[in-house]
């Protein structure tokens, strides 16, 4: 590695990153001193295992990577606009939609949900924190750092330029000898041990944690899709931590698992990769779909159509996941059989995602249905998401995929799948539950007007590249030629994409707007919700429930506003036992982020310097002695008066 | 909600649009041949199954938030509480089921149609002709014409063509759209194509799997001629074209863009296809850098290191033809 090689050079844009990276960072510093707020972010958030304050720093993140996933979106719209555009030459455009596909997947939709994941489901199941509130922490250290990583590629070293899929011989260090895929292969594998561990956290604080008369099958459906999700993240991402760790082998120690010569195999390398792959779109739809349920649930003032069905449709969707990664690859040449039988069980998705539809859409009758921001987005999923999922039918019939495959329709699909699916979930939920975690709500009209620039952008955007797909574009070309007519289209797509961006500013400008301008004193429960956590203060106290609620039915908060029955016992306050902050996570994510950047360039000494850091870190931990600390009946008491106006 | 017909008509306008402004047909549905037939009528098929459940969904859902909304109901009135319904949810369990089915013994059906030589020409001797792919080319070899072509191949009308696809690097995904679906190239082993072309006429073929820099301009043209004039074309090239010589090869792999090149013998007497005993892992690489390099692993892979630096000089993109 020679020094002119170490930062990216020679494209404008890129110093321009450079500069306002440095600004930036200078702005953040300087303003945290001059404020005198290093304490404030040191004792308040760096080093905090509290799961809503966790969940907050989850869904931050996960913004400001839609923001850069978003710029390279609409860079390489701006690129295909019109025909031989030389805006980005083929290496910037080959990164450009590698690091869009691993950001938006791996470091916007993942952690966005995890956050919904991390403020919610404890609320929801009446615990006061998850299981292991320290790992939390270890998770979301691991994942941000992971993040990190991959971000400072594109000025130090350059991107990886393989696609999100990486997909060998051409993630080989043969094809591609910068150090870009090593980024992908050590940021991913650090965010994703972040992952796994979530996974363990969140099935152990479900199964084990939940208030008393909380069966299973009184959960929310949230919560339940959040278990759910939690068990494919335990079986799939194992695969994932694997392939990539013999990517790193490949790449950093020159063996040969997935290389052209000396018996590797390529195609080794995709099934591992879709054998993780698949489930992980279940993993980052599931919550969505919970999220939906309850938001629909809420808003049609009525009780989930359906309950038990769909719970079950959501195991066999679980399954049913685990069986269909050959489809991402019908064309490989495993014959007819083989196909035909990928083709059958990734039609039978359809059939439990079909019955959800019809769950929800029953909901909603004989409701009274108010068209709240939370709920628009679930109205809009509706329609559009079934377009994704019955152009993901006609994808699975492989005979057609031939035609299919690679092309602009394959990616209009999964968009319409993705962003109705995933993105609209989570914005459902940050609006829906937005209130719970900063006491006011999001300002309706601004929230609204957004939603309406997302929907028409999304669908002008996107319903374009189905036909552009058929017509023969194929995806991932920088550029195309006039002569092939596919230029008008791309340029009605780049247009939606715009509008869709300016829905995106318009609604993080909301953050500010409503920041500034929202009434605080709403109460715990301003939607007049059906679960749990809206029998909570907003914003929630650090020990989420003074008395622990005693769970009699679904729908435990609405069963007890209803009946006029109270929700915790009688009695006086008792004792809340509470774990200690701890700077130990985010250390070791800053030491496991110099351990994969020394990886990144082979640099060992230092690596393996890094390394015994990371061994001396899980010492300390294993020798340490925290009991945690104790909040008083008297404390609680006080602030329970403060947030509520009265005692319980 | 105003706002939303407005939405549906601006949705419903902008589609009826895009399908007219279309002069001519989506290349998938305009096909040239009987895979792509089989094909395209398989697309055209799950299309109004699939408008179907769209609009049995669509209903049902304009149903719902026009009759039940917030603003239409009295202010009193409490909804129901509803567990469910055992008829609905069979009824909405089994129809897709039915669907599903009835679509899987259509696409299972289809997909062995389309891996075999077409319907009704499984009595010719097919044509075969070895597809390889490089960095950004594709070389076509006819073993028994004995003739070798890079960026274009011409085939005869009413002939089953059997293309043996690998790959010279990464994977690459050989796609004629107007003849059929596309198949994988991959270095350590052939896959194979059947494709008839039953009208005469100049077909687009590329590669649709994503390979590196070059990948937008790896496109070929697939010339289908009548049996008569394909054969004066091999007769041509084979009394006009050069022989295609070790070294030739060798530069023309490691050349980004060649443009369209034609030669009289093929590459594969010196460089085999990895099929049969020359199939399998351990084969897959550069085989001409093999035949002259027998260092060890590591010599090898500072050779194709050298190779890469060697690609990336050359900046220029332009197109081969």
């Amino acid at each position: 590695m020679k020094w002119d090689e170490f930062f990216v050079t020679g494209e404008p844009m890129i110093y321009a990153a450079d500069v306002s990276i440095v600004l930036v960072s200078l702005a953040i510093v300087i303003g945290l001193t001059y404020f005198k707020k290093w304490g404030y972010l040191w004792r308040e958030w760096l080093t905090t295992v509290d799961h809503k304050k966790i969940g907050i720093m989850y869904i931050l993140s996960a913004l400001i990577m839609l923001f850069r996933g978003g710029v390279d979106a609409l860079l390489m719209r701006a690129q295909l606009a019109v025909p031989d555009n030389k805006i980005l030459d083929a290496q910037h455009y080959n990164e450009i939609f590698t690091t869009h596909g691993v950001i938006m997947i791996l470091f916007m939709a993942m952690p966005f949900v995890i956050g919904m994941m991390n403020v919610v489901v404890p609320l929801q199941i009446g615990a006061r924190d998850v299981a292991f509130p320290r790992l939390n922490a270890v998770s979301f250290w691991m994942f941000f750092m992971g993040a990190m990583l991959f971000n400072i590629s594109f000025v130090i070293g350059g991107s990886p330029d393989a696609g999100w899929s990486a997909y060998f011989p051409l993630a080989s260090l043969e094809f591609s000898p910068t150090v870009g895929n090593n980024y992908y292969s050590l940021a991913l594998q650090i965010s994703g041990i972040g992952t796994l561990m979530t996974g363990v956290n969140f099935i152990v604080t479900i199964l084990k944690m939940r208030a008393p008369g909380m069966k299973l099958m009184r959960m929310p459906m949230f919560t339940w899709s959040v278990l759910i999700t939690n068990v494919i993240i335990l079986f799939a991402f194992p695969v994932l931590t694997v392939a990539l760790a013999l990517m790193m082998f490949d790449r950093v120690f020159g063996s040969q698992f997935f290389t052209m010569a000396n018996g590797g195999m390529d195609m080794l390398w995709a099934n591992l990769f879709w054998v993780w792959g698949h489930p992980e779109v279940y993993i980052v739809i599931l919550p969505a779909f919970g999220i939906f349920s309850d938001v629909i649930s809420t808003f049609s003032k009525k009780n989930l159509y359906g309950y038990k069905s769909m719970v079950i449709s959501m195991v066999a969707i679980s399954v049913l996941s685990f069986l269909v990664w050959a489809h991402h690859f019908y064309t490989m040449g495993q014959g007819a059989m083989v196909n035909g039988f990928f083709s059958i069980t990734t039609m039978a998705i359809a059939v439990p995602t079909g019955v959800k539809i019809f769950n929800w859409l029953f909901t909603l009758r004989k409701g009274k249905i108010s068209f709240t921001s939370p709920m628009m987005y679930a109205m809009g999923f509706i329609p559009i998401f079934t377009i994704g999922g019955v152009t993901g039918v006609m994808l699975a019939m492989a005979s057609a995929d031939y035609q299919y495959h690679n092309t602009m329709f394959l990616v209009a699909h999964f968009h319409y799948v993705l962003i109705p699916g995933t993105v609209f979930g989570v914005l459902a939920g940050m609006h829906y539950w937005f209130p719970k975690m900063f006491g006011f709500r999001l300002n309706e009209r601004l929230a609204k007007t957004a939603f309406w620039l997302i929907i028409v952008g999304f669908n002008v955007a996107f319903m374009p590249l189905f036909f552009l797909g058929l017509n023969g574009m194929t995806r991932r070309m920088y550029t195309y030629s006039a002569n092939t007519g596919f230029g008008p289209l791309n340029m009605i797509a780049t247009i939606g994409a715009l509008v869709l961006a300016i829905g995106f500013v318009v609604l993080c400008y909301n953050f500010f707007y409503s920041f500034r301008h929202s009434p605080r004193n709403e109460g715990g429960d301003p939607w007049d919700a059906r679960t749990l956590e809206w029998s909570t203060p907003s914003p929630v106290p650090v020990y989420n429930f003074a008395k622990v609620p005693v769970v009699k039915d679904e729908d435990a908060f609405w069963h007890a506003k209803k009946h006029n029955v109270p929700l915790y016992e009688e009695g006086p306050y008792e004792e809340i036992h509470m774990p200690n902050n701890s700077g130990q996570p985010f250390i070791l994510g800053v030491i496991m982020f110099f351990l994969g950047f020394f990886l990144v360039f082979s640099w060992f000494i230092p690596a393996i310097i890094a390394g015994i850091g990371v061994v001396v870190m899980l010492a300390v931990r294993s020798f340490e002695r925290d009991h945690g600390y104790h909040i008083s009946p008297k404390e609680i008491a006080a602030t329970e008066q403060k947030l509520r106006g009265d005692t319980v | 909600m105003k706002k939303k017909r407005w939405l549906f008509s601006l949705i419903f306008i902008s589609i009826v649009m895009l399908l007219s402004g279309c002069d001519t047909k989506l290349m998938v549905l305009d096909p040239k041949g009987p895979v792509a037939k089989t094909q395209s009528n398989t697309i055209i098929f799950s299309i109004l199954m699939m408008a179907l459940v769209l609009i049995v969904v669509y209903i049902l859902y304009i149903f719902m938030l026009t009759k039940y909304r917030a603003s239409k109901t009295p202010d009193d009135y409490e909804p129901p509480h509803m567990e469910g319904s055992k008829w609905l949810e069979f009824i909405w369990t089994a129809i897709p089921i039915i669907i599903v089915a009835i679509l899987s013994v259509v696409t299972v059906r289809t997909t062995y149609a389309v891996e075999k030589v077409p319907a009704g020409y499984e009595d010719q001797k097919p044509l075969v002709i070895y597809a390889a792919s490089s960095n950004w080319k594709w070389h076509f070899s006819y073993p028994e014409e004995g003739i070798e072509t890079v960026n274009y191949v011409n085939i005869p009308t009413h002939r089953p063509v059997e293309f043996r696809l690998y790959s010279y690097g990464p994977i690459s995904s050989f796609w004629v759209p107007q003849l059929g679906g596309q198949k994988y190239a991959m270095s350590d082993m052939i896959t194979k194509l059947n494709l008839v072309a039953e009208h005469e006429g100049s077909y687009m073929g590329k590669n649709s799997n994503f390979s590196g820099k070059g990948f937008a301009q790896m496109e070929f043209e697939v010339l289908a001629q009548s049996p008569a004039d394909y054969t004066k074309w091999v007769k041509e090239v084979q009394q006009t074209a050069p022989k295609l010589t070790e070294q030739e090869f060798n530069t023309v792999l490691h050349t980004d863009f060649v443009g369209r090149k034609s030669y009289s013998s093929t590459h594969l007497g010196f460089a085999p296809a990895p099929e049969g005993d020359m199939a399998g892992h351990h084969h897959g690489g550069d085989s001409s850098e093999k035949s002259k390099e027998s260092g060890t692993d590591s010599e090898d892979h500072m050779q194709d290191m050298g190779d890469m630096k060697d690609m990336n000089d050359h900046s220029s993109m332009e197109h081969g033809h």
